[in-house]
C-alpha cells in the first residue's frame, strides 16, 4: 500500500513539475515535438530511479559536508551511461537530444529528490520514489509536447494530423507555440486545469 | 573599458539568462514569492557565477583546451582534455555552492531557513553551468571579459527574479481564480515577461 503510494503520488498530488517546481528548464527545451519528449522522459526515469537507489544505499556513509559533490558524481556517471546507451541503440534520437541528455545532470528533479527523499529513506522506497517522480515528470513533458506539436506544427509524433483541407480553408499553424515562452504559458494552463480538479493543491495564501 | 561595460549591459538585458535562454527556471519560480528571499538568492547566484566563470575560464585555458597544457613543456602540445570539461565545471560549481551554504548557515540562519532546499539546488541551477558553457563556447579572450560576463549573467538572473517577486507580491491583492493562484500564475507571468524581453533580441550593442 505504501509502495503504491510512493509510485502514484508523484503523478498527481506531488508532481515534480506542477507541484514541487523541479526540472522546468528541460521541460521547456525538449517539448517542441513529442518524440524527443518521450525519450527524454524515459532517460530521466532511469536516472532518477538508479541515482535514488545508489545514494540511498550510501546515505549513512556519505559525509554531509561533501554530499553535493558525491550526488553530482553519481548523477553524472548515470547520465553518461544513458548517453552512451542512446548513442549505441537509438542514434538518430540521441543526435536530436544531444545537449539535453547532458543537461539531465543539472535537472533539479534529481538533486531535489536525492536531498529530500533518498538521503533519509530506505533503498527500495527511494527506488520507487525515483520511478514515480520520473514518470510524473514524463507525464507533464508529454502533455506539453502534445499541445505544442499539435498546434505548432499540426502533427503528432511526426505524422500530420491536421488535414490538408484545413490549410486550404485558411488554417495556419501557430508559430508562437514553437517559441519557448509558450511552453511556460502551457505549463501554467496545465497547472490551472490540474488544480481545478484537485482542489486541495490550491495555495492558501494567494500570491 | 567601454567594451566591458557593453558586455555587461548586453548580458543583463538582451541576453538575459532567464528570459532569453530559459536557464535557472526551477529556483526562479519556486523562490520568487517574496522580494526579500529572492534578493538573498539573487545575491547568492551573482556570487557563485562571478566566482565560477573566471575559475572555469582558467581551467579551460590552462588545462582543458587543445594545446592548453603547452606551459608544461612542448611534449604536452597535442594534449586535448576538453572531454573532461563537464565534469570539472560541475565539480568547481558544487564546491563553491557547498562553501556558500556553510557561510550562509553561520552568518544568517533566517536566510538559510528561507532558502531551504534551494540553496543546495544552486549547484544544479542550470544558469550557473550554462554560464560556464557559454563562456567556453564564446571563447572570451581575457579573464576580465570572463569575469564581467559572469557578473552580468548573474546580475541579469537576480534582476529577473526580483522583478517576478515584486509582481507576485502585488498580486496578493488581486482576485485571481483559485486554481490559478501561486504557481500557475507565476508561469504565465514569466511567459509574458519573456515575450516582452524578446523585444530586446534584435538590439546589437
Amino acid at each position: 500500500m505504501k509502495n503504491l503510494k510512493l509510485l502514484v503520488n508523484p503523478l498527481n498530488n506531488e508532481n515534480p513539475i506542477t507541484v514541487q517546481v523541479l526540472g522546468i528548464c528541460s521541460a521547456l527545451a525538449v517539448t517542441v515535438q513529442m518524440k524527443p519528449a518521450i525519450v527524454m522522459a524515459l532517460s530521466v526515469i532511469v536516472v532518477t530511479a538508479f541515482s535514488n537507489l545508489i545514494i540511498s544505499l550510501g546515505r549513512n556513509t556519505i559525509p554531509p559536508r561533501i554530499r553535493i559533490i558525491v550526488q553530482l558524481v553519481v548523477i553524472a556517471f548515470l547520465v553518461i551511461l544513458v548517453d552512451q546507451f542512446l548513442k549505441a541503440y537509438m542514434y538518430d534520437v540521441s543526435k536530436k537530444l544531444s545537449v539535453f541528455v547532458g543537461l539531465i545532470i543539472t535537472n533539479c528533479i534529481l538533486m531535489g529528490r536525492l536531498e529530500a527523499f533518498a538521503m533519509s529513506n530506505k533503498p527500495m522506497d527511494s527506488f520507487l520514489d525515483g520511478i514515480g517522480n520520473g514518470a510524473g515528470y514524463g507525464l507533464i513533458l508529454i502533455a506539453i509536447a502534445t499541445v505544442r506539436e499539435l498546434f505548432g506544427s499540426g502533427s503528432l509524433l511526426g505524422y500530420q494530423v491536421v488535414p490538408q483541407g484545413f490549410y486550404e480553408l485558411g488554417y495556419r499553424d501557430n508559430g508562437m507555440m514553437i517559441l519557448p515562452p509558450m511552453a511556460l504559458i502551457t505549463v501554467g494552463v496545465i497547472i490551472w486545469v490540474q488544480r481545478s480538479y484537485n482542489r486541495k493543491l490550491i495555495e492558501k495564501n494567494q500570491a | 573599458m567601454e567594451n566591458l561595460f557593453n558586455l555587461f549591459i548586453r548580458n543583463v538585458f538582451t541576453e538575459n539568462m532567464v528570459f532569453a535562454y530559459f536557464l535557472g527556471m526551477c529556483s526562479y519560480l519556486a523562490v520568487s514569492k517574496t522580494v526579500k528571499t529572492s534578493v538573498g538568492l539573487g545575491i547568492a547566484v551573482i556570487f557563485v557565477i562571478t566566482v565560477t566563470v573566471p575559475v572555469n575560464w582558467l581551467l579551460e585555458n590552462y588545462l582543458l583546451k587543445a594545446g592548453a597544457l603547452k606551459w608544461l613543456g612542448t611534449s604536452f602540445d597535442q594534449v586535448d582534455l576538453s572531454f573532461l570539461s563537464f565534469l570539472l565545471f560541475i565539480a568547481v560549481i558544487a564546491a563553491m555552492v557547498q562553501l556558500i551554504e556553510m557561510v550562509v548557515e553561520k552568518v544568517s540562519p533566517s536566510l538559510y531557513n528561507a532558502l531551504g532546499i534551494f540553496l543546495p539546488l544552486i549547484a544544479v541551477n542550470c544558469a550557473i553551468l550554462g554560464a560556464s558553457l557559454f563562456m567556453q563556447e564564446r571563447e572570451y579572450g581575457t579573464i576580465a571579459e570572463a569575469t564581467v560576463f559572469g557578473f552580468g549573467a548573474g546580475f541579469g538572473w537576480a534582476l529577473a527574479i526580483v522583478v517576478l517577486a515584486a509582481i507576485r507580491e502585488k498580486l496578493k491583492y488581486s482576485n485571481v481564480p483559485a486554481p490559478l493562484r501561486g504557481l500557475g500564475l507565476a508561469f504565465i507571468i514569466t511567459g509574458l515577461l519573456a515575450i516582452a524581453f524578446m523585444g530586446f533580441s534584435g538590439i546589437k550593442i
